[in-house]
């Protein structure tokens, strides 16, 4: 019962801590209305495919979390925060409780995205709420999952913004291409069962990346 | 609180493939107190980080027990405190939410609002328990450390460069501190202040090429 | 060491040779001829070259993996240089692997590149390798590198099974094996090859192995040297 209370702790101070400083809600909001700004001054007039859209999705959504998944770490290493972090909580409880943070933060995102798309994309209609409403969940957590994992990673390295997409991008490729499709299964209205593989994918990527991201993370945090 | 004994034993830890320190070797029981000397870059910042488990060692081994008993990692969290220039507390919170929420992270429990009054009237910042850690000057913000590391009563304190940043009346309050834990249980102090190190009865000097003995 | 540079010569060589020189006819006989694939001709060839090729590419990030693994629990930094002496030697074979892939499917499928989940795969394993040294470039200290490097190696690794087993099933290819491939099953190596064809093939695959072995042991001695001078200089 302990290790819950402490790691929601560590959750509730990083959430307080968020809502003080808006550190990584700032960059995310505005990159997410720059990129989709961007990709409506690339398309003009034009209408896209459901495709077309469901891909662009995804990119805005990675390239989004690429700009504020990453604060989790980077802040307590930056503030010089990360050793009195280290001294009191284990690193199971600092590796959960980053995780769920960025997990809440991820659902956010994407659901912030959601709510763009249907609004400025006329060709963006969900048929198939199942599958989107499943993708949308597997998705996030997927991503949020790799995500925190290599922003532990790159905290300690010198470069951390470019370095974070590099290291991210070709961990996070099986599960892009599996949300793709699952996307646009959901924009062309199939039906649930249709889905049933990409989830079956979603959710071992959730389960492989979370796991082993779990056994090593002690290696990362502790010098 | 007594009982608490800290043995060291062959501890070597490597930066750039060389060794910073190396043979190291050592037994503490407490009530007892260790001054960690040299010169900078010496690596006494490093020792104690591995000595509070922060860092793993190269080799050797840290080990804690109470009564023969050996201390786990996690239950070591719990007897540790820590003073250091380079820990530094949230700037976004106000001193006493930094305590109460690392409070919460080290044991899932805030502390009662009596201790946090009393450790931070100790270090006279009881008055400026609302502001934000950010606007302190620094020899505040080391003060406030000191309330953090003292507050769950840790049977062992370490303490790297002790009164940096602070003025006559805050090295005053650290000395009484000093004075509290060598009774109370182990306390390990870096520094290259001949008069810190007075404060301790073991010493380790670290000569900096890397073979240090005591 | 010494059988394994002399075997991987023998046989490299000898894939060269046999490889490229043994003609084609469409009614193979004997040893000394090989069977015409319609739509392959002499393209085929170059499955004695290519396969071996992204066989030691995912080989020399295994070894990679492994001692990155071997390396958190050891912390003795010559695993670590056993781990990036694979993953450089990996990266070269990866980059020779997208060539030969690549130039092959300009010729047989119409272009330099497809996305077929195969070409997918050796890229995604391409930027894997370039994000791992670009990890290890940005590290201060030999133990973090060490440390973090076997650490992304590993969360890398855990992505694999989703190439080779996911993702060609799910999505349309050119490879065989891939959905909608009735014929080859397999992954990778259900071909229809005629016997002499597979004696070629495999000695190409044992040969390039023991290539990278030895390119490898070779590439360790290096490091250890380096290391080793660099000590006795500061």
């Amino acid at each position: 019962m302990s290790t819950i209370a402490r790691t929601w702790a560590l959750v509730v101070k990083d959430a307080r801590s968020e809502l003080r400083t808006r550190y990584a809600m700032n960059a995310l909001v505005m990159f997410v209305i720059t990129s989709v700004a961007t990709i409506l001054f690339a398309m003009r007039e034009d209408q896209a495919s459901p495709e077309l859209l469901a891909g662009m999705y995804w990119v805005v959504v990675f390239f989004s979390s690429m700009s504020g998944l990453s604060r989790i770490f980077v802040s307590e290493e930056e503030k010089g925060t990360a050793l009195a972090l280290q001294l009191i909580a284990s690193p199971t409880v600092v590796y959960v409780g980053k995780l769920l943070f960025n997990c809440g933060l991820t659902l956010l995102l994407t659901l912030a995205v959601t709510v763009l798309y249907l609004i400025v994309f006329p060709g963006f209609v969900v048929a198939s709420f199942d599958i989107f409403a499943v993708t949308w969940l597997l998705g996030s957590l997927g991503l949020a999952s790799a995500a925190t994992i290599i922003a532990a990673i790159i905290a300690r390295a010198n470069t951390r913004g470019t370095l974070y997409p590099v290291l991210s991008f070709p961990v996070l490729i099986p599960l892009l291409m599996t949300v793709m499709r699952s996307t646009i299964r959901a924009l062309a209205g199939e039906p649930f069962e249709n889905a049933f593989g990409e989830f079956q994918v979603l959710f071992s990527y959730l389960l492989v990346m979370t796991g082993g991201s779990y056994l090593l993370f002690e290696h990362v945090w502790k010098d | 609180m007594n009982g608490i004994r800290l043995q060291v034993t062959d501890l070597r830890r490597d930066f750039n493939r060389r060794p910073v320190f190396q043979g190291i070797s050592f037994a503490l029981d407490a009530p007892g107190s260790l001054a960690v000397t040299g010169l900078n870059g010496a690596g006494k910042s490093t020792l104690v980080k591995v000595l509070a488990g922060a860092i793993g060692p190269t080799a050797g081994t840290v080990a804690y027990q109470r009564a023969g008993m050996p201390i786990e990692i996690d239950a070591l969290r719990h007897e540790l405190g820590f003073v250091s220039p380079y820990l530094n507390l949230y700037d976004e919170f106000s001193a006493e939410e930094n305590l109460r929420l690392l409070s919460r992270i080290r044991s899932g429990n805030e502390p009662a609002s009596a201790t946090i009054e009393r450790r931070m009237k100790q270090v006279n910042l009881w008055n400026r328990r609302h502001d934000d850690v950010g606007t302190f000057s620094s020899g505040m913000k080391q003060r406030l450390k000191y309330a953090f590391a003292l507050l769950h009563e840790p049977a062992v304190l370490m303490l790297d460069e002790p009164t940096s940043n602070l003025d006559a009346e805050g090295i005053a309050v650290v000395e009484a501190i000093v004075a509290e834990q060598k009774e109370r249980g182990l306390l390990i102090v870096a520094t290259n202040d001949e008069s810190e190190a007075a404060w301790c009865t073991v010493r380790v000097h670290l000569s900096g090429s890397g073979g240090n003995k005591r | 060491m010494r059988i394994v540079k002399v075997l991987s010569i023998i046989l490299i060589t000898f894939v060269l040779i046999a490889g490229i020189a043994i003609p084609l006819s469409p009614a193979p006989q004997g040893l000394f001829e090989f069977p015409i694939i319609p739509g392959l001709e002499d393209k085929a060839r170059n499955i004695f070259y290519h396969v071996p090729i992204a066989w030691t590419t995912v080989l020399a990030f295994l070894v990679s993996m492994w001692y990155g693994y071997r390396y958190l629990r050891t912390r003795s930094i010559d695993d670590d240089l056993k781990s990036v002496s694979s993953a450089g030697l990996g990266f070269m074979l990866c980059i020779l692997a997208t060539v030969t892939g690549s130039l092959w499917a300009k010729f047989n499928w119409g272009s330099f590149w497809n996305w077929d989940p195969r070409e997918t795969s050796i890229f995604v394993l391409l930027l894997i390798y370039g994000a791992y040294f670009a990890l290890r470039s940005a590290l201060a200290s030999d133990e973090a590198r060490a440390r973090l490097s076997a650490v992304y190696a590993i969360i890398a690794g855990l992505t694999v099974p989703f190439f080779i087993f996911v993702l060609p099933r799910m999505v349309a290819g050119l490879h065989p094996g891939a959905k909608g491939d009735v014929d080859g099953s397999g992954p990778v190596l259900e071909f229809k090859m005629a016997p002499n064809m597979r004696v070629v093939f495999f000695s190409s695959l044992i040969g390039f192995t023991l290539f990278y072995i030895w390119l490898l042991t070779l590439r360790i001695r290096a490091a250890r040297l380096e290391h080793h001078v660099a000590d006795q200089h500061s």
